[in-house]
C-alpha cells in the first residue's frame, strides 16, 4: 500500500464528525489513493513511447459495414501519428485531472476512466493494426464470442462464492460441460439435449465440491483444485482412448445462429449481439434474471445470507447445508452451460484442455467485478475483449510479435485487477466451512 | 404459556455441559439464569432453540412435548432469542434482516418494513428499517435482534448476556424494555452472570453451576449470597488495596493517532501519564480504541503521530521485541489468540517471549531443566490447575489458562505493565487472584495499564479512570467517581461537575 499516503491534515476531516447519535462513524483523516492516477499516468507514458518512439506515417482502416444492416457505416482511415498525438494529449490531460482530484481528495470519476480506456483502446488499435485494416464489427464479434464462456463461468462463481463456497472449479465445470455436451449431442443427435447434459455435468463436479467442502469441511481451495486438475486427466483421458478412435462420438451438431428480426440489422449492435445461438440468449437471461434475483428475492437474500454470517441463517431457521449444497449445485450448472458453447457453439467438436485456463480468469472476473452478477460480467467482457483484441492483430499481421499479444489479456487483467479495483470485499463467510455441534 | 424443561441432558463428547436440567418458565415474568461462564447457560439456551439436539430429556409447552430440529422449529413454537453475539448480517439493512428466513410470513420487504417501524414505535426505538446494520451502535443491534425476535411473535423471549456490550445506560434502557415485555405477557429468560442486573430485573432467579441447576433465589437475595451460590464457595467481591505509593518510573503518552487502513482515526489525539505505584484503568464500550491503544503500547501497531515513552525512553518506532525487552508486561485482550499458542504445552507457553539467551536458551538450544523448574514454580506460584506442566495449554480452563499469561508475562522484571480485559470470560474465583497479582504489580512500583470493559473491574482497581470513546479519551476521573457518570463518559459525554476533578486528576 505505499501509494496510499495517509495525511494527518484533518481540516477535511473534520466535516465528518458531527452525526446524529445513530452511527458510530470515527473521526477519519481521508487518505490519498495514488493508485488509480499511476495506472493512468503508466498508460499515458506507454501511448506516448508508441507514438514518438514506434510511430508510422501509415494509416489504418477501420471498417464496421456488414452485408445484413439497414444502412452501412462508412469506413475510416485513422493516420496512426495524428492519432496518437491526440489520444496522448488526451490521455495526459485525463491523467492531469486525475492527480488534481486526488491531490483535493476527491473522488476521480468513473467515466472519465472509460473515456480514457476508449482513446488508449483507439490509439493502440491503429498503431499496432498501422497499415493493414480490420473490421470493428468483427473484433466486437469475437469479444462476445470470446467473453461467453468466461460470463457462464463468471455467474457460476458468484452464485457459489455468494452461497459461502469458494468455487476454484469453474475451470472443470467449463470443460466437463464442454466434453459432455459434444459426447451426449453426437450419440443422441440433438444438440439440445448436449446441452442439458454440459449442465448436468457442470453440476456433477459441483456435488463433489459440496460434499466435500460442506459435509466433509474440507479446504475448499484444495478441493477445487484438485478437482480441476482431475477433469482435466478424464476428459484427456476419454479424449484420446474413446472420441479420437470413434469420431463419430465427437461431431456434435451445431446450434444455428438465430437471427432476431429488425435488432440483428442494426449495424455493429445486431452482428455482435442479435445474430447468436441460443446459448448467447440464454446468457443474456441469465445476467439479468440473477442480477436482479440476488438483490430482489428471497433466494438472494438467502443466498447472499449464506455468504456472510450461515450462523445467523441458521438462527432464523434456514438450513444452511442445503441451500449451499444447490446454489453450488445451481453454480455448476450454469458454468457447465458454458462449457458447452465451446464445442456446441463454437467449434463443434471437443479437444483436449480446450477451456485453456479460462476458468481461473472467470474466477478474477468475478474478483475483479465485486461478486457482483452484473460487474463481473463486465469484467468478463473486458478480458474477452481483450483476447478478441488479441486475435484480431495477430489475423490483421500486426508489427507487434505475436508472442507478446498472446500475453496481452494477462496483462490487461493484472493490471485491472491491481491498478482500478484494490481491496475488494469477498463475503465475508465466503470459504469458510460453517460446522455446529 | 408456560415452557417447560425436563431432565436436559446434552454431551460434548465426555464433557457434560447440561446435567438433568430442569426448569420451569412462565409467561408474565423475567426468569434470570445466573451462572458463570462455561456453567452451561447458553448450552441449555441452544438447546432450546433447537440449535442443539440434547441428548436426554424433552421440551414442553402448554405441558405438551416439542421436538425441535432447528431453530426454525423453536420459531414456530414462539421462542424467540437475542443472542450474545448478534445474528445479524452487518451488509445487510435492517429490514433485510429481519425478513430473512421469514420472506413470506412478513410479506416482503415491505412488510419487513412495517413490521420495524410498528415495533420501534411501540417499545420507543428509533430505528430506520432502511439503515445497514453495520452502520448501527451495537445498542441499536441488539434492539433490531429484539425486533426480530418479536416480529415472530415470540411468546418466550431469551437474552443471552445482552448486557456484555452495553453502556450503563443502554443496560438501564434494556432492562426497561425487559419489563415492558414482561407486562405485555411475554416470559423473559434472562441469561447472565453480573449480579447487579440480576437483582434489579429479575423475578427469579435460578442458579446453575458446572452444568446443573443447584437451587434458586429471591431478588432480595445479597450480591453475596448469589455469588456464593454461583461459585460454590464463600468469595469476596472487593478488591483488596492500599493507597498508591507512587514513584519516579512514568508511562507517558502524547498525543497519539492510530490509523486503521481506511484512515480512520481509532485511537485520536489520546494523552495521559501512569505514574510508578498506581493503575491506571481505561474504561470504554468494546471497540472504542482501546485494543489499538494497547497495541500501540506494546509496539504491534504503528501510530501515525504522537509518542509513547517509559520513563523518559521512547517506546514508539522500537519493534515488539525491543519493547518487550525494555520491561514492558502485555496480557492480551484474547487469551486463546495472542496470549497463548493451545497447542503448546503449558511449559513451552511459560517461556513463549523467553526464546532468546537466558536463563532458557543456552548455546541456541533449550535448556530444559532451567525451563521446567521455572515452569513447576510459577505452576505453583500462580495455582494453575494443570494435570503436569507438560499438559497443551488449550486443554485448560479460561481461569488457567489466564494464569499461565500472568505467570510468564509477570515472571520477569518489568518496569511496565498492561493488562487488556484480564479477567473476561473468568470465574469469580479466578477473578479474584488476577485482581490480586494486579494489585501486587502495581505494588512494585510501576506503571500498571488495565483496559476493562467491566465497570465493576474498573471501579475495583483503579487509582484512576480514564474513559475511551471512539478512539479518544472522554476524560480521566478519580478512582471514587459515580458510576453513573462514568457510563455518561462511555457514551462521549462529560458531566459538567466532573470537569474540576478530572483536569486535577490528569495532572
Amino acid at each position: 500500500m505505499s501509494s496510499e499516503a495517509p495525511s494527518t491534515d484533518t481540516s477535511k476531516a473534520a466535516e465528518g464528525t458531527h452525526q446524529p447519535d445513530t452511527e458510530v462513524h470515527l473521526e477519519r483523516v481521508v487518505v490519498r489513493k495514488w493508485r488509480p492516477a499511476i495506472a493512468l499516468a503508466a498508460l499515458t507514458v506507454v501511448a506516448f513511447v508508441l507514438t514518438v518512439g514506434f510511430g508510422t506515417d501509415e494509416s489504418t482502416t477501420f471498417s464496421f459495414a456488414k452485408g445484413s444492416d439497414f444502412f452501412s457505416i462508412p469506413a475510416v482511415a485513422l493516420g496512426v501519428r495524428v492519432i496518437g498525438i491526440v489520444s496522448t494529449l488526451v490521455m495526459a490531460a485525463i491523467t492531469g485531472i486525475a492527480v488534481w482530484r486526488t491531490l483535493a481528495r476527491k473522488r476521480v470519476w468513473g467515466w472519465l476512466y472509460v473515456v480514457f480506456g476508449a482513446f488508449f483502446a483507439v490509439d493502440f488499435l491503429t498503431w499496432a493494426g498501422s497499415g493493414s485494416q480490420f473490421s470493428f464489427t468483427d473484433l466486437m464479434i469475437s469479444t462476445v464470442a470470446l467473453s461467453v464462456p468466461l460470463i457462464f463461468g463468471a455467474l457460476g462463481g458468484v452464485i457459489s462464492e455468494r452461497a459461502g463456497i469458494v468455487n476454484i472449479a469453474i475451470e472443470a465445470q467449463l470443460l466437463s460441460g464442454a466434453f459432455s455436451g459434444a459426447l451426449v449431442a453426437s450419440i443422441t443427435g440433438n444438440t439440445y439435449v448436449g446441452l442439458l447434459a454440459a449442465m448436468v455435468a457442470g453440476m456433477l463436479v459441483s456435488f463433489v465440491l459440496a460434499a466435500f467442502a460442506i459435509k466433509y469441511l474440507v479446504e475448499q481451495v484444495i478441493v477445487g483444485v484438485v478437482l480441476n486438475v482431475l477433469v482435466v486427466g478424464l476428459t484427456g483421458f476419454f479424449y484420446s482412448s474413446v472420441l479420437s478412435s470413434s469420431p463419430e462420438l465427437n461431431n456434435p451438431d451445431r446450434l444455428p445462429a438465430i437471427a432476431l428480426p429488425l435488432l440483428s440489422k442494426i449495424p455493429v449492435i445486431g452482428p455482435t449481439l442479435f445474430n447468436q445461438t441460443i446459448i448467447v440468449y440464454a446468457m443474456y437471461v441469465a445476467v439479468v434474471v440473477i442480477t436482479w434475483a440476488m438483490f430482489n428475492s428471497t433466494w438472494g437474500l438467502r443466498l447472499r445470507s449464506l455468504g456472510e454470517h450461515p450462523l445467523a441463517a441458521d438462527t432464523v431457521g434456514i438450513k444452511v447445508g442445503r441451500w449451499r449444497f444447490w446454489n453450488v449445485s445451481l453454480a455448476g450448472a450454469i458454468a457447465g452451460l458454458g462449457g458447452a458453447y465451446f464445442t456446441l457453439d463454437q467449434t463443434g467438436q471437443f479437444t483436449k484442455e480446450m477451456t485453456g485456463g479460462l476458468g481461473y480468469i472467470a474466477l478474477a472476473a468475478v474478483i475483479f467485478g465485486k461478486w457482483h452478477p452484473l460487474k463481473a460480467t463486465f469484467a468478463a467482457l473486458l478480458f474477452g475483449f481483450a483476447r478478441a483484441l488479441q486475435q484480431t492483430l495477430s489475423a490483421a499481421g500486426s508489427q507487434v510479435p505475436s508472442e507478446v499479444l498472446l500475453m496481452l489479456p494477462y496483462v490487461i487483467t493484472i493490471l485491472a485487477v491491481t491498478g482500478f479495483i484494490g481491496l475488494s470485499r469477498a463475503p465475508a463467510a465466503s470459504g469458510k466451512p460453517y460446522a455446529k455441534q | 404459556m408456560t415452557l417447560e424443561l425436563k431432565g436436559i441432558t446434552k454431551r460434548f463428547g465426555t464433557f457434560t455441559a447440561n446435567d438433568r436440567i430442569n426448569l420451569k418458565i412462565e409467561a408474565g415474568e423475567i426468569h434470570c439464569l445466573l451462572g458463570e461462564n462455561g456453567a452451561g447457560k447458553s448450552t441449555m439456551m441452544n438447546v432450546l432453540y433447537g440449535l442443539y439436539q440434547a441428548e436426554e430429556g424433552e421440551i414442553l409447552i402448554d405441558g405438551k412435548p416439542q421436538r425441535f430440529q432447528g431453530p426454525g422449529d423453536a420459531m414456530r413454537a414462539g421462542i424467540g432469542m437475542v443472542h450474545q453475539h448478534f445474528m445479524l448480517i452487518p451488509v445487510f439493512t435492517v429490514a433485510e434482516n429481519v425478513l430473512l428466513g421469514h420472506e413470506r410470513e412478513l410479506g416482503g420487504l415491505k412488510g419487513a418494513r412495517k413490521a420495524v417501524v410498528e415495533l420501534s414505535k411501540r417499545f420507543g426505538f428509533d430505528i430506520d428499517p432502511d439503515a445497514l446494520v453495520q452502520d448501527l451502535p451495537v445498542g441499536v443491534q441488539q434492539r433490531v435482534e429484539i425486533i426480530k425476535a418479536l416480529s415472530l411473535d415470540a411468546r418466550v423471549l431469551v437474552f443471552d448476556e445482552p448486557t456484555a456490550v452495553l453502556t450503563p445506560q443502554e443496560t438501564d434502557e434494556l432492562m426497561n424494555v425487559m419489563r415492558q415485555l414482561r407486562d405485555d405477557g411475554t416470559a423473559i429468560v434472562f441469561i447472565t452472570h453480573k449480579l447487579r442486573e440480576v437483582r434489579e430485573v429479575a423475578d427469579r432467579i435460578t442458579v446453575i453451576r458446572l452444568g446443573k441447576i443447584v437451587g434458586s433465589a429471591e431478588p432480595t437475595a445479597s450480591s453475596n449470597e448469589l455469588a456464593s451460590l454461583m461459585v460454590g464457595r464463600d468469595v469476596s467481591l472487593t478488591v483488596d488495596k492500599d493507597d498508591a505509593k507512587f514513584t519516579d518510573k512514568k508511562l507517558e503518552v502524547t498525543v497519539l493517532t492510530v490509523l486503521d487502513r481506511i484512515g480512520q482515526k481509532v485511537v485520536n489525539d489520546v494523552s495521559f501519564e501512569v505514574r510508578g505505584g498506581e493503575v491506571l484503568c481505561i474504561a470504554g464500550v468494546q471497540g472504542n480504541g482501546q485494543t489499538e491503544l494497547t497495541e500501540a503500547i506494546i509496539g504491534l501497531e504503528k501510530p501515525a503521530s504522537g509518542s509513547i515513552s517509559l520513563s523518559g525512553r521512547r517506546l514508539t518506532g522500537k519493534s515488539v521485541r525491543e519493547v518487550l525487552d525494555s520491561g514492558v508486561g502485555f496480557v492480551p485482550e484474547d487469551r486463546k489468540v495472542d496470549g497463548l499458542v493451545s497447542e503448546f504445552s503449558v511449559s513451552e507457553n511459560i517461556m513463549l517471549d523467553r526464546y532468546k539467551g537466558a536463563p532458557f536458551v543456552k548455546a541456541g538450544t533449550i535448556d530444559f531443566a532451567t525451563r521446567n523448574e521455572f515452569a513447576e514454580q510459577a505452576k505453583t506460584d500462580y495455582d494453575v490447575r494443570a494435570q503436569s506442566i507438560h499438559s497443551p495449554a488449550g486443554s485448560l480452563s479460561g481461569g488457567n489458562q489466564q494464569k499461565v499469561v500472568l505467570a510468564r508475562e509477570l515472571g520477569r522484571k518489568l518496569e511496565l505493565f498492561v493488562a487488556s480485559q484480564p479477567t473476561r470470560g473468568l470465574d469469580v474465583g479466578s477473578i479474584e487472584f488476577v485482581h490480586k497479582q494486579i494489585i501486587a504489580t502495581r505494588d512494585t512500583g510501576i506503571p500498571v495499564v488495565v483496559v476493562s470493559t467491566e465497570l465493576d473491574e474498573v471501579i475495583g482497581l483503579a487509582d484512576r479512570i480514564a474513559v475511551m470513546y471512539r478512539g479518544g479519551i472522554v476524560g480521566i476521573v478519580p478512582a471514587d467517581t459515580d458510576r453513573e457518570d462514568l457510563g455518561l463518559m462511555m457514551a462521549g459525554e462529560m458531566p459538567e461537575h466532573l470537569k474540576a476533578a478530572a483536569e486535577e486528576a490528569a495532572a
